[in-house]
């Protein structure tokens, strides 16, 4: 199953649910193309709910690390919200998931944007 | 565990990679492991498989990747052959150091060693070989010999 993405707003974040595998090849770009869209708009608040993300191997992982220093660097937020296990375990054994800030609460984690 | 072996000669193209993880995701799921190990086992695969399509064949049409699985003394072998100019070992960076942490690439490896119980990488003038072993501690069901 590739990914697939739709977003929505809430209190001046934008929420991007994201679904099915980040992984090299098509996973990835569309990633990259949603976070890079949402700059060109001027929407630096965005919490990826990766909450039906199944799968993700080390390129997805180099294209969340990328969208995060990416956003960062242009003043902006980028949290992620509802991991599933896989990919949670995954973030803890490269040490990424004290990079990012990862929320299990969608409201909480809205309220949480600066 | 019935001896068996696998193989399989694949283009190097990105559907190589896809199908060399839904081959390791079946062939370790026949061989007994739990879901959380055929999807380790699957994804150690997936990651040597981009590192030889990727960084050693460089999606060469003329350079093959190959892939083999084998079951073998209680064991899951599996052998990734590519035909580029042989992974440099030394140029791989610690991915954990806090500098390479936001790295954008460089876990490949790492993810291997870290999903596998035994990992042996033989670069060469002619390719790199990754030997990956797992350990099978379940039951297992034999399947018979093939080749693609």
């Amino acid at each position: 199953m590739s990914m697939k993405t739709s977003t929505r707003q809430v209190n001046g974040v934008t929420i991007v649910d994201c679904s099915g595998r980040i992984t090299l090849g098509e996973g990835s770009v569309i990633l990259k193309d949603v976070v890079r869209e949402l700059l060109s708009k001027g929407q630096k608040k965005i919490l990826l709910n990766l909450g039906d993300v199944n799968y993700i191997d080390s390129s997805g992982i180099g294209e969340l690390v990328s969208a995060f220093t990416t956003v960062r660097n242009q003043g902006g937020e980028l949290k992620l919200l509802n991991l599933t296990k896989k990919v949670h375990d995954l973030l803890q054994i490269t040490k990424l998931y004290t990079v990012f800030d990862v929320k299990d609460d969608e409201a909480s984690a809205v309220k949480s944007f600066s | 565990m019935t001896e068996q072996r696998v193989s399989y000669t694949l283009d190097s193209t990105l559907e190589t990679v896809d199908s060399a993880e839904q081959a390791a995701s079946r062939i370790a799921s026949e061989a007994g492991f739990d879901d959380d190990e055929v999807m380790r086992i699957a994804m150690a695969v997936r990651e040597a498989a981009v590192n030889a399509v990727l960084h050693g064949n460089a999606y060469d049409p003329g350079k093959k990747v190959s892939l083999a699985f084998e079951q073998t003394g209680g064991n899951l072998v599996i052998t990734i052959r590519d035909q580029g100019k042989g992974l440099d070992l030394e140029k791989i960076p610690d991915p954990l150091a806090p500098e390479n942490l936001l790295k954008t690439s460089g876990r490949g490896i790492f993810l291997i060693r870290s999903f596998m119980d035994e990992v042996h990488i033989s670069p060469s003038q002619t390719g790199t070989e990754i030997k990956l072993v797992k350990h099978v501690h379940g039951p297992s069901e034999g399947v018979k010999e093939a080749s693609q």
